[in-house]
């Protein structure tokens, strides 16, 4: 179970999560949808560990213990996946060679036996053809040259071997087209299991339709303002974010 | 931002307990007298029992040196060394030559085994396939201690020993080759190591003679206020191909020490020489205190048509690098490769590249350089590329790529072209980076440290150059890159 307990925190004085609270059960897929600049990406960013905010208040709980007091490869560890809006590019590092260092160096942080190559392979092969991402493109070097759509699948493969036990989606489906969009849902689809939970970030209902959320939130200000099943999203889709922005300023 | 702030806290952390090669051994030493003057040539020359024309040049190289000015050109500074203030002649103290390792005084053993350099013959035959044995030659301070595989080089028809031993056992070949590369009066310090150079390595390979094995010199300074002066010699005669690498370490000192070697390479037609180093010396403290000033004149000449000479370093270690291993191609078709990894961290200074000085028809070369700097190191590549009147079909493709750590640091790039023939192709490439916290975030995100995603972003910049060491070594020069940019990060 993830619980986020008031979490506020800022960035150079401004502040973007402003009391946050969500609580995500095992095997559940939760939506957040809310408009530019509510501070969606925020959110997957700290829960993730990047270095930039200052968390004022809160904790991000998973399984019972606070994260936001690990180390952001601790938190990897324990089984934190962020699936990046912008994958980052490392060049002269082979796909492969990443996905074996993550691999094991996650592995060994959890005090369990490194793979050896060929079940390496074995493994990287198998979630690669489920995401029709093709054996040269694991020579490749991460990321480099790859297109949007290679990038997205690309997180989702890593997200396959981690297997983590908490996935956060920060955008997946932005820069994706329609042909993109389904590989990557059903790559997501097929993860989904009892003692897995997911976060996924987005602005458009689109994504919902493929991934089916369990619940749905809405974002607005740092906060979470109205939670529901998903239905909530369809009526989004119809209203917009417009009220949730009048509320706040009201 | 705290991250840059942080990267300022670890990097003026970063203490001499780095050094890992910062041991000293205690040894009894036979030492002339500090300073430097005939005498002191005539004295090291007596000790190698020199033969009269190797004194001669020696004296001649002095005198020269003399009236000679020490370079300021490159971007590193230092204060003013005093030549009188350096011990010119160190050795352990041995029972006359010895005839086998059993006779290597087992103190001198022990340092290389703590260096991790296989040198008895017994644990190389226990641990490694017979094709992947390497041949030593260790020299500590002053003297070789010690060559391996001599035998089964020699059954090959390889020459492989100290220098000071091939000056006696194979002097034809020594002085028709000796300073034909770098001449007596190249440059102040290749003058300075012709006057008191005292070992070194020489390497004579046959006409047609594929060499059986890596050789592999290991270089450590033990003594205090000890200058360095080895002097390498190899040649690869008509057809014939050999890889050398050159390894180098220091003790940790306050004081700085001198290392001014010369390294020769002769290339006779379709011969091709590989030449690796990974220089380790003690790169000093945080503030800049110790460490070794390596300046080192290398040079190769591709005197026969069709020679490849490919140099390829990784240099992590010293306080000040002065290095610009270059190649001279002489021969028609000839082909020089330069491939550089160097590593700045802390106070270090790098001015280092190369020269490939194209004088024959249809030759080529290719320099991909890649600078790293940390902390508050400089690191320049200088490069000439230069084609003669004569070098028609002369191509050259240049690469160097610079990497920043920190903020604090500074990389340079300063080619030199000159082509005054018309048919010359000359390329140039140059980038600048800096490891980008986004990059490291989504690293450690996947599980990786920060030096581990540190150490894995590295190693793919320096991927290209890493594929050309020798397979024992590439996986060592990874190791010693993360080692020494350990903390550099934040």
């Amino acid at each position: 179970m993830i619980e986020i307990k008031n979490l506020v925190a800022e960035i150079e004085g401004k502040r973007i999560l402003d009391g946050l609270n969500l609580t995500i059960h095992d095997g559940e897929v939760a939506a957040i949808m809310g408009p530019n600049g509510s501070g969606k990406s925020t959110l997957s960013y700290i829960i993730a560990g990047k270095e930039d905010y200052e968390i004022l208040d809160g904790e991000v709980l998973l399984d019972g213990e606070n994260v936001l007091e690990m180390e952001p490869s601790e938190r990897a560890a324990a089984g934190v996946f962020l699936a990046f809006q912008y994958p980052l590019e490392i060049p002269g590092v082979a796909t492969m060679t990443f996905l074996k260092a993550a691999l094991n160096a996650q592995r060994r942080a959890r005090e369990e036996t490194e793979l050896t190559t060929p079940e390496f392979m074995k493994a990287v092969q198998d979630a690669a053809g489920k995401l029709e991402i093709p054996r040269d493109m694991l020579k490749r070097a991460l990321n480099v040259g790859f297109s949007g759509g290679e990038k997205k699948r690309m997180e989702i493969l890593q997200m396959a071997l981690l297997e983590p036990r908490f996935c956060i989606l920060d955008e997946t489906d932005s820069g994706l087209d329609i042909d993109a969009l389904r590989v990557v849902s059903e790559g997501v689809n097929a993860l989904r299991a009892p003692n897995r939970s997911f976060l996924v970030i987005t602005h458009y209902q689109r994504l919902l339709q493929y991934i089916v959320p369990d619940t749905v939130h809405v974002m607005a200000n740092g906060k979470i303002m109205r939670s529901g099943g998903k239905e909530l999203a369809e009526e989004l889709e119809a209203n917009g974010y417009a009220d949730y922005k009048a509320q706040e300023a009201a | 931002m705290p991250a840059v702030q942080e990267t300022i806290d670890r990097v003026k952390a970063i203490d001499v307990d780095q050094y890992k090669y910062g041991f000293e051994t205690i040894l009894e030493v036979d030492k002339a007298p500090k300073g430097l003057s005939e005498d002191i040539i005539r004295f090291i020359s007596a000790k190698k029992g020199e033969p009269a024309w190797m004194l001669d040049w020696r004296l001649d190289a002095y005198k020269r040196w003399q009236t000679m000015q020490e370079p300021n050109w490159a971007r590193v500074s230092y204060d003013k060394i005093d030549y009188n203030d350096i011990y010119y002649y160190a050795a352990p103290k041995l029972n006359a030559a010895p005839k086998s390792l059993d006779e290597v005084d087992p103190e001198i053993l022990k340092a290389y085994e703590k260096l991790g350099i296989p040198l008895r013959e017994q644990e190389i035959l226990a641990g490694v396939e017979p094709t992947n044995r390497v041949a030593v030659d260790a020299v500590f301070d002053s003297v070789s201690v010690a060559t391996t595989f001599k035998k089964e080089l020699a059954e090959a028809g390889v020459i492989f020993c100290s220098i000071s031993e091939a000056i006696r056992e194979h002097p034809e070949l020594v002085r028709k080759y000796l300073g034909t590369v770098v001449p007596v009066t190249d440059n102040f310090f290749a003058t300075l190591n012709a006057a008191v150079f005292t070992d070194g390595t020489f390497v004579y390979v046959p006409k047609g003679v594929r060499c059986p094995m890596e050789l592999s010199t290991y270089f450590r300074i033990n003594e205090k206020n000890t200058g360095q002066f080895e002097r390498t010699l190899i040649i690869a005669d008509e057809g014939s191909y050999v890889s050398y690498l050159e390894g180098c370490t220091a003790p940790q000192r306050d004081e700085n020490q001198l290392h001014a070697a010369v390294v020769e390479l002769i290339a006779l037609d379709d011969a091709e020489i590989k030449y690796s180093t990974v220089q380790n010396w003690y790169p000093g403290d945080a503030n800049g205190k110790g460490g070794i000033y390596n300046f080192v004149t290398k040079r190769g000449d591709c005197r026969g048509k069709n020679s490849v000479i490919t140099w390829t370093q990784v240099e992590t270690g010293s306080a000040i690098t002065w290095k610009y291993p270059s190649c001279i191609l002489r021969g028609d078709g000839s082909r020089g490769e330069f491939y550089s990894i160097a590593v700045s961290n802390g106070m270090q200074q790098v001015d280092s590249g190369t020269k490939m000085i194209h004088l024959g028809k249809n030759t080529t070369s290719r320099i991909i350089s890649k600078g790293i700097s940390a902390g508050r190191s400089q690191n320049t590549y200088r490069g000439l590329v230069s084609a003669h009147r004569k070098a028609s079909g002369a191509r050259n493709f240049t690469n160097c790529d610079s990497l920043l750590i920190g903020n604090q640091c500074g990389a340079h790039t300063v080619p030199y072209i000159e082509s005054k023939n018309a048919s010359a192709v000359f390329e140039h490439e140059a980038t600048t980076s800096k490891i980008s916290e986004d990059q490291l975030f989504y690293c450690m995100q996947r599980g990786l440290d920060e030096e581990e995603a540190t150490a894995l972003i590295v190693n793919g910049f320096v991927k290209d150059v890493i594929q050309k060491l020798p397979m024992e070594f590439a996986v060592e020069a990874q190791k010693l890159i993360a080692i020494s940019l350990e903390g550099s990060v934040g």
